[in-house]
């Protein structure tokens, strides 16, 4: 009925959206969007390094991104930078430095596009068992650090009081972050990756009274996302990854309508 | 970690430096079980930089803090909760730690918040926040209980019920607890030591002896002392849960 190509992507988004649910609760809970966007970016930089050293993607971008989160923390330490620019500093730079070094690779054919903005219908059994391999893991992670996370969270000081350490539960989390950009970017690019971890999410919190519900919808409604977003992709013909964005956009309009009914209830 | 003589936490000399300022600086003290130690002081006199301090929430200090147990209930003096966050009153109660229904409801109904259980933290009054607040501190049954202006925003009433019931909660739970506040004479039943900061321990002892020290009148003007000894004599009724007032 559908062609493998077809099935390994549905297998692959889905994957990707059973970890992107979870992580982008934190991440709209943290206010951390923008800097998961600044990670996606410096992914390009990743992407150059294995295709010059020959190494697999998803490592390269992990290991990229992981030294970005860690150059982010000693700045903000040591300048009195805000946050937010210095954010868009290490974006940029990253960015820009990745594309000045494909400049000098000219011997590697390059798909630009499909770095920016995903290439699922060309993802092969390797990238599957990364994507569901690595996801797997980072649940498991997420699951062991979630108290400490979610205590510091809602209040640092309370989660440090108690003795639950949040600055390790913290630093988990920025590598988490790395290593879903890692293994997502080929379903829907670097620079959407940000989108699917927050716009699901922003939709769950519209439908969602307790943590726990939130991140069960965020997980249905990125699921929701790929599964349409891959079929209207294959109806019209349309690019997958952004399809897939645009079907999650379409579910966070449709939720404002329960928002309205609920405040509608209580007057 | 043992538990010796009953001290829970000691601090000797401690101080810390910010920004090329003491914040605090020389503060000895110590809390032991079943007793209550009030800090009271001015705005700015290093209150909360102290209990954060005895608590380990501050690093790079100078002097010596010793901690004799790692179970600790604290109640920040701001808390701040993010609408982002959809939190239900029974999820903060088990933000730290992993409790039953029956302890949760049990801490809740001992600050009377039990009818509060299943509200959205983001619509609570700053009174019934406090004592949720409160109430999450106590469920875990710490053996120290930091509390950092627990009854700011609650009504002249449930004030003085609430420091009644912090009381019951030492002698109950046999905890100690390191209390802050600003105002000596609604505290004054509740404690048993009060050592007055002004960034450094301006005086302390029983309640009494601070308000006729007098630093303290220096500090706070000859009226705090006054207002002590009037609400002493004033002292012959109690005020219960539901607002009552009974004769002693």
């Amino acid at each position: 009925m559908f062609d493998d190509f077809f099935i390994r992507a549905l297998i692959a988004g889905i994957g990707v959206a059973f970890v992107t649910g979870p992580l982008g609760c934190f991440v709209v809970w943290r206010r951390l969007s923008y800097f998961g966007d600044t990670l996606a970016h410096s992914a390009l930089l990743g992407v150059t390094m294995a295709l010059a050293f020959e190494i697999n993607i998803a490592i390269s971008i992990f290991i990229i991104s992981s030294v970005i989160a860690i150059i982010l923390v000693k700045l903000e330490k040591n300048t009195n930078l805000p946050g937010d620019a210095l954010l868009g500093l290490l974006a940029h730079s990253a960015l820009a430095v990745g594309l000045v070094v494909i400049g000098f690779l000219s011997f590697i054919r390059f798909d630009i596009m499909g770095l920016l903005f995903g290439d699922i219908l060309a993802v092969n059994v390797d990238d599957l068992i990364i994507i569901w391999g690595g996801g797997a893991i980072i649940l498991i992670v997420l699951k062991i650090i979630w108290k400490p996370l979610f205590a510091s969270t809602v209040n640092y000081e309370l989660a440090e009081a108690e003795g639950l350490n949040p600055d390790r539960a913290k630093a988990i989390f920025t590598i988490l972050m790395a290593a879903i950009i890692a293994i997502s970017i080929k379903i829907v690019g670097l620079l959407l990756i940000t989108g699917m971890l927050i716009i699901p999410t922003a939709m769950a919190r519209n439908i969602s009274d307790t943590p726990k519900k939130m991140v069960i919808f965020s997980i249905c409604g990125g699921l929701l996302s790929v599964i349409m977003g891959l079929f209207s992709s294959l109806q019209f013909n349309t690019p997958s990854g952004p399809s897939i964005i645009a079907a999650a956009l379409f579910l966070f309009i449709l939720s404002l309508f329960r928002i309205k009914q609920s405040i509608q209830l209580k007057n | 970690m043992t538990i010796e003589n009953n001290v829970l936490v000691k601090l000797t000399e401690v101080g810390l430096k910010q920004r090329n300022k003491w914040l605090v600086k020389g503060v000895s003290l110590i809390v032991e079980r079943g007793k209550i130690v009030t800090l009271i002081g001015p705005n700015g006199s290093g209150k909360s930089t102290t209990a954060k301090i005895a608590i380990g929430l501050h690093k790079n200090i100078d002097g010596n803090v010793e901690k004799f147990t790692d179970k600790i209930g604290y109640v920040p003096q701001k808390i701040s909760i993010d609408w982002t966050l959809p939190l239900k009153v029974s999820d903060f109660m088990v933000l730290t730690d992993e409790l039953d229904e029956e302890k949760i409801n049990e801490a809740l109904k001992l600050t009377g918040a039990d009818h509060l259980k299943n509200q959205n933290l983001g619509n609570l009054s700053g009174g019934e926040f406090q004592r949720v607040l409160l109430a999450r501190a106590v469920s875990k049954k710490p053996d120290l209980l930091v509390l950092d202006e627990p009854v700011q925003g609650v009504d002249f009433t449930g004030e003085i019920a609430l420091y009644k019931l912090i009381k019951e909660i030492a002698d109950k739970l046999n905890c100690g607890i390191l209390l802050i506040s600003h105002d000596l004479h609604t505290v004054m039943t509740a404690t048993d030591h009060v050592i007055c900061l002004n960034g450094h321990v301006c005086c302390s002892g029983t309640p009494k002896d601070v308000a006729m020290n007098n630093e303290y009148k220096l500090l706070f003007g000859e009226q705090a002392s006054q207002t002590l000894s009037i609400y002493e004599h004033k002292h012959d009724h109690v005020h219960s849960n539901d607002g009552d007032i009974k004769k002693n």
